[in-house]
């Protein structure tokens, strides 16, 4: 096989990701609102039309209930429909689908009817985008049963991700970080990355640990770069995939260094940063330094783009977070 | 057909009284109301194209303009009452502006500075709304609220031709039909939803002949023409305010700018599409009727011109002030009482400038 390298931003690499997928499997299909012609708001979709024909890369009538619902049917049929939604909350018409049949059609009838198809939606803040359109929600679609959450971080686990999502047999909600959308590196193709349900460590550790997904990745990265400068070294891990998580790798990175902080940018009550530090405590108890800490969204509706920054978690609060982990003892 | 289901249907094509020639037909408002009209029109160009030019000076985030789609917005507001509300998309800040809301106020959204600028029971005007039709169901319960209160409101509910695929477009029509809520839904349909042309939102004959399936008389209307626009629309609210239930008007007009500056429309149309459109501005059109009734004097010209500058010096003005956003904000809005938790947020902020602002 041979080894190619490109430098893609995000963006790219996920159109590259629904190119190969549908070049190799004519039951991929995409749709949604504005991913034909126009090729996606983000151009997630660009050229995917022109290439692939009407069929295979269309738009649909501006209803995000119909577009979901649309996808169970063909899903049902046997195809493997990838859907977008134009914006983290515009999928909430959705909602009533994804939780009713998309979450529940495996169980319902006992696996017999699977639906391997993926929902991708742009997410998160920290583009200056006004109401709507910068909603963190992972929480809905992982406390719900059933659905596959994931939330890649670097464009080359965007690459592999997606393409890992749309050849599950599992519903995947894949969640895109709008704010990484251009951020850059060099992919090696074939992408070896591993599948859904594992996290990697993307920086090595000692004194602490810093769980992040999806947009809260680099801020952990870039806070571990400033503590070291500090003289403390703290370990990075990506969880990749919310659903399924990978609690060997993350109890197994807390449990060598002894101290957590979880660091994501949705609002903190009841979400996923709250089940992340429920289940290391449960699990990494006797290796716990110090209780472990969140730094997350404050529970408020995303403020409007002149307070966002009040709002993100950035490295100074993940830095305080961990200054305040006993180091005194 | 019964001759019931038949007054539910719209006219063969859209009502127009105004050509683009500007030769009238039929019983055309009279020139005093058009004359008021022109001005306002007058002025929402001038806002749309400052609004825009805003954009490209980073003033504002995004404009999605009503350039071209000044009739309706004016009309819209035009023919309501002070106690009648209006309910706007983000497309619609002329309407709410015609309708009293300050439009510095009311751009608050896209320059950032807070979700919805205005107090929405200053003017009847409620906050203007992005998720696509979302806003309809609730136009049909403040109409709805206003009958068991015994007001005489009417509610115009604004939407484009992309929101009547939601579902809550057609949750609203069908709950406005079954109380006999006195709401105008109000289409305006400018073929495109961002890229998406309307041929991909309905297979139907017109958006009015949605109305008949509810119970809900339909009816369309030529879009850039202000005159047809404020006969059938005054009519609706005319029908909605004596009992006879709600009214649906698709107005026929075109979206003559990108879906947004942030939007490259050469990726989905032709120019060629756009320029007969030109032609059947709305207001050249008003203006050469108006003329050739000989109302329309240069000294009326004038004055209008000089409103609209007055108007466009306000928006400039108002938008090129920078307001120091106060983080408080950020906790004191989420509940009548904000809880502990917020409380505690609220305190960690203020700790954080507190250490940001001390010496170093
Ligand atoms: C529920 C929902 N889905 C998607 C969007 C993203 N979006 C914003 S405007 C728009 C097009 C709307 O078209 P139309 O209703 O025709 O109104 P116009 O912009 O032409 O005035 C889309 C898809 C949204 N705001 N809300
Ligand atoms: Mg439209």
């Amino acid at each position: 096989m041979t080894v190619t390298h490109d430098k893609l931003s995000m963006a790219q690499a996920l159109n590259q990701a629904l190119r190969d997928a549908m070049a190799e499997d004519p039951a991929v299909v995409m749709f949604g609102e504005d991913v034909g012609p126009l090729g996606g708001v983000f151009r997630i979709t660009d050229g995917l039309t022109a290439e692939f024909g009407e069929n295979r890369c269309f738009d649909t009538p501006l209803a995000e209930s119909g577009i979901v619902g649309m996808a169970v049917g063909m899903a049902m049929n046997g195809m493997r429909p990838v859907v977008e939604m134009q914006f983290d909350a515009f999928a909430y018409p959705a909602f009533e689908q994804i939780v009713s049949h998309v979450a529940k059609m495996h169980n319902r009838t006992r696996g017999r009817v699977r639906l391997p198809m993926v929902i991708r939606v742009p997410y998160a803040g920290g583009i200056g985008g006004v109401e709507h359109h910068c909603d963190s929600s992972e929480a809905y679609y992982a406390h719900t049963p059933g659905l596959q959450v994931v939330a890649p971080a670097t464009p080359a686990d965007a690459y592999a991700l997606l393409r890992a999502a749309i050849e599950a047999p599992d519903p995947v909600v894949f969640l895109e970080p709008k704010k990484l959308y251009w951020s850059k590196e060099e992919i090696e193709f074939p992408v070896r990355a591993p599948g859904i349900g594992t996290a990697v460590i993307r920086r090595a550790g000692t004194d602490a640990t810093l769980i992040a997904y999806g947009p809260s990745v680099p801020v952990a990265l870039e806070a571990a770069e400033v503590a070291a400068q500090e003289g403390r070294e703290l370990q990075v891990v990506d969880l990749r995939s919310i659903v399924p998580f990978d609690d060997e790798t993350v109890c197994a990175a807390v449990r060598a260094t002894g101290r957590a902080v979880v660091v994501t940018e949705s609002a903190g009550f009841a979400g996923v940063a709250a089940e992340i530090a429920a289940r290391v405590t449960e699990r990494c108890f006797s290796s716990l330094a110090a209780p472990v800490r969140r730094v997350t969204g404050f529970d408020i509706p995303y403020p409007p783009p002149k307070l966002e920054h009040f709002q993100l978690p950035g490295v100074d609060r993940v830095l305080d977070a961990v200054d305040d982990l006993q180091w005194e003892q | 057909m019964t001759p019931d289901s038949r007054r539910l249907l719209p006219s063969d094509a859209p009502v127009t009284m105004i050509d683009p020639q500007g030769e009238a037909r039929g019983d055309v408002p009279d020139d005093a109301t058009l004359l008021h009209s022109l001005g306002l029109l007058t002025t929402a160009r001038r806002l749309n194209d400052q609004a825009y030019a805003l954009v490209r000076q980073g003033r504002l985030a995004v404009y999605p303009s009503s350039h071209g789609q000044e009739a309706c917005q004016v009309a819209a507001a035009q023919v309501l009452d002070a106690g009648d509300w209006l309910f706007p998309t983000y497309r619609d800040t002329i309407a709410a502006s015609v309708k009293g809301v300050d439009p510095v106020e009311a751009l608050s959204l896209l320059k950032g500075d807070w979700h919805c600028g205005y107090d929405p029971y200053e003017h009847h005007v409620a906050p203007h709304t992005t998720p696509l039709a979302t806003q309809l169901p609730h136009a049909v319960g403040v109409a709805h609220a206003a009958r068991l209160r015994g007001e005489p409101t009417v509610v115009m509910a604004m939407c484009g031709d992309g929101g009547t695929s939601e579902g809550d477009f057609h949750e609203a029509l069908n709950f406005a039909a079954v109380f006999q809520a006195p709401v105008v839904f109000f289409i305006q349909n400018n073929e495109y939803a961002i890229s998406v042309p309307l041929a991909r939102q309905t297979h139907a004959p017109s958006l009015a002949h949605k109305g008949i399936g509810y119970g809900i008389p339909g009816e369309r209307v030529d879009g850039n023409d202000m005159a047809a626009l404020l006969t059938v629309l005054g009519d609706a609210v005319a029908r909605a305010r004596a009992g006879e239930g709600p009214q649906l008007v698709e107005a026929h007009t075109y979206r003559m700018q990108a879906h947004t500056n942030a939007d490259d429309a050469t990726r989905y149309r032709d120019d060629a599409e756009v320029r007969p459109w030109v032609e059947r501005d709305p207001i050249t059109r008003l203006r050469a009727y108006l003329t050739g009734r000989g109302v329309l004097t240069p000294a009326v010209e004038t004055e209008f011109t000089a409103e609209a500058e007055r108007a466009a010096t306000h928006l400039r003005d108002g938008l090129n002030q920078d307001i120091t956003p106060d983080p408080d904000d950020l906790f004191a809005y989420v509940f009548a009482t904000p809880t502990p938790q917020l409380r505690e947020q609220a305190a960690l902020v203020a700790d954080e400038l507190s250490r940001e602002v001390a010496p170093s």
